[in-house]
């Protein structure tokens, strides 16, 4: 990992993003934002199967923030929410293949806190639907 | 006596008011250490914090190393000494900012601290329910949240005086947002943004006139200007010593003494009652009322010492020397393509240059700059509103200081340009 945080893939990728939009038919939209540098973060994804159909990204910010959504919008397609549930923060990281500082962990990692609540509110979501989708009589046991 | 020598940068004879600024620079010394990268510090982020000079340095050693005591209490030397020492640095301020009475000087922790105090201990009392405070939109978090809050928790209208499109008040539009219901109008002397020196002479007369208290948060003003809280007239001043070459943890609040006695006490507890009974309390007299618990007693006793240290160079050689500072910074930064300069011209500007960079985001300038040592701020400094006005997320800030050099500012164009090199625009 190199300690050049300017390169040009990073530049590149914040210059020209993958899927920076808006997403009409979204299963789950959140946004999130870093207050002390105000970069801001919004993921929107759609699922079909328990897979990342499409997934799109917008938002504002620093070089490393942007273009770490930018990667991580193209990394979640195709993936499924049991893939997406386990991956862990290093993965951003490494697909910036630059080596972060503590402070700009945070604008880097902003993309992958807003697609871990993402993950939580749908698993949140379908806790709460299933009890309910069990008809009335019927034990699921 | 401080064991501190006298400050090397002592103007040649009174009437060559010059700074002499490579023997004001021998007085700080984390000017000449050099950074954890290798770089010489450029230090341009004198909004946020000022370095400190070893005047004061020394003087804080002093205190802690001869006489550490409790203040207004102890009946032994040491509590007799730093009382002594104490109340000689609110005297020290009470002439630094020209008011009447030294009881007048209450020691807070800073600017914050201050405007909540005023916020709460006036606002509590003596806002109502259709009354109206008047703020703007330059204000710092700090001069514009707790008015904000005292507001609501009162039923009190927030009013705003406009802006105009270079970042000024727009006193065009006073008198619709000044009204007979206006009980306080709260006012920085200058943007801790955009620069904008604002006409606090003309806002105090126009406030007193509907019968409006006026307070002004000093905190980016006072340390680069004289100030007289008697001329213009003003009911309530407050700053920061750590943004004027003194501690931090330390600040004051100036109150008229009328509307100190009037106003309740904010925090309670030791040093601030004259009587506590089972069921009520006597409160001490100003300064005392306002001031519980154990203070920042070194703290203050170094801020004397800033202040002493500020004295012995005087404003007239600061505010020149920061003044072509700025002017350096604007016209050079200016020429280079894709800066913009936010806030107004020269004219209504003081010692802070806020910007943009076409295709940069100020915190990958900060980080660039950073690389060649210079420490600049990025973000919105505080001021979402503003930021929300400009339509900006956020701006880069350089700031200046009596230590700062024409070669600093060359160093910071040089870096702006550097960034746009590595951002592929120049």
């Amino acid at each position: 990992m190199s300690d050049e945080i300017y390169q040009d893939h990073i530049l590149d990728e914040n210059e020209c993003p993958y899927h920076r939009g808006h997403l009409d038919n979204s299963t789950i939209v959140h946004e999130d934002d870093n207050p002390l540098c105000g970069d801001r973060v919004r993921m929107e994804l759609r699922v079909a199967d328990g897979r990342v159909a499409e997934a799109w990204f917008d938002g504002h910010g620093c070089t490393i923030s942007q273009a770490a959504a930018s990667f991580l919008t193209r990394e979640v397609e195709g993936k499924t929410l049991a893939e997406l549930r386990e991956m862990p923060a290093q993965r951003v990281l490494d697909l910036l293949k630059v080596r972060l500082t503590a402070s700009r962990q945070k604008c880097g990692l902003l993309c992958f806190k807003v697609l871990k609540t993402m993950i939580y509110t749908l698993d949140e979501k379908r806790s709460q639907v299933d009890p309910q989708s069990v008809p009335p009589g019927r034990c699921s046991l | 006596m401080s064991s501190a020598a006298k400050p090397a940068a002592a103007t040649a004879s009174p009437s060559v008011r010059r700074l002499d600024v490579e023997a004001v620079r021998r007085d700080f010394p984390i000017l000449d250490k050099p950074l954890p990268n290798g770089q010489r510090l450029v230090y341009l982020d004198n909004a946020a914090t000022t370095q400190k000079p070893r005047q004061v340095i020394a003087k804080i050693v002093e205190c802690y190393e001869n006489y550490t005591a409790n203040v207004h209490r102890g009946i032994h030397a040491l509590g007799d000494r730093v009382t002594t020492e104490l109340e000689a640095a609110r005297e020290k301020v009470r002439e630094f900012i020209g008011a009447r009475e030294v009881e007048e000087i209450i020691f807070t922790s800073g600017t914050t601290a201050s405007v909540n105090l005023v916020a709460n201990a006036w606002g509590r009392k003596f806002l109502k329910p259709g009354d109206e405070v008047l703020i703007n939109e330059m204000e710092h978090h700090s001069n514009f949240v707790p008015w904000q809050q005292i507001a609501i928790e009162r039923g009190a209208t927030l009013r705003f005086i406009p802006l105009t499109a270079d970042g000024r008040l727009d006193l065009t539009a006073l008198d619709d947002v000044l009204t007979d219901r206006t009980k306080l109008a709260a006012v920085t002397g200058m943007s801790n943004v955009l620069g904008t020196i604002n006409p606090i002479r003309e806002l105090a007369a126009r406030a007193k006139a509907k019968g409006a208290l006026i307070f002004v948060d000093g905190a980016q003003s006072v340390p680069h200007g004289p100030v007289n809280v008697c001329d213009p007239a003003i009911d309530f001043l407050a700053f920061s010593e750590h943004k004027l070459y003194g501690p931090t943890g330390i600040g004051v609040l100036y109150g008229r003494r009328a509307v100190l006695e009037a106003m309740g006490p904010f925090h309670c507890g030791g040093n601030m009652i004259r009587r506590v009974f089972k069921d009520h309390t006597d409160f001490a007299d100003l300064p005392a009322k306002f001031e519980a618990g154990t203070i920042p007693i070194v703290q203050a006793i170094g801020l004397g010492a800033a202040l002493d240290y500020v004295n012995s160079i005087g404003w007239e050689a600061i505010s020149a020397h920061e003044h072509a500072l700025t002017r350096q910074a604007f016209e050079q930064m200016s020429a280079i393509p894709g800066v913009r300069i936010v806030g107004p011209s020269l004219e209504h500007r003081g010692s802070i240059i806020s910007f943009t960079v076409e295709g940069i985001h100020p915190h990958d300038m900060a980080e660039l700059l950073d690389r060649r040592g210079i420490a600049v701020r990025a973000g919105h400094h505080c001021t979402m509103p503003l930021h929300d006005l400009l339509k900006l997320t956020a701006t880069t800030r350089a700031s200046f200081a009596l230590y700062n050099t024409p070669a600093e500012v060359d160093a910071l164009c040089e870096g702006i340009q550097y960034a746009r090199k590595v951002f592929r625009r120049g």
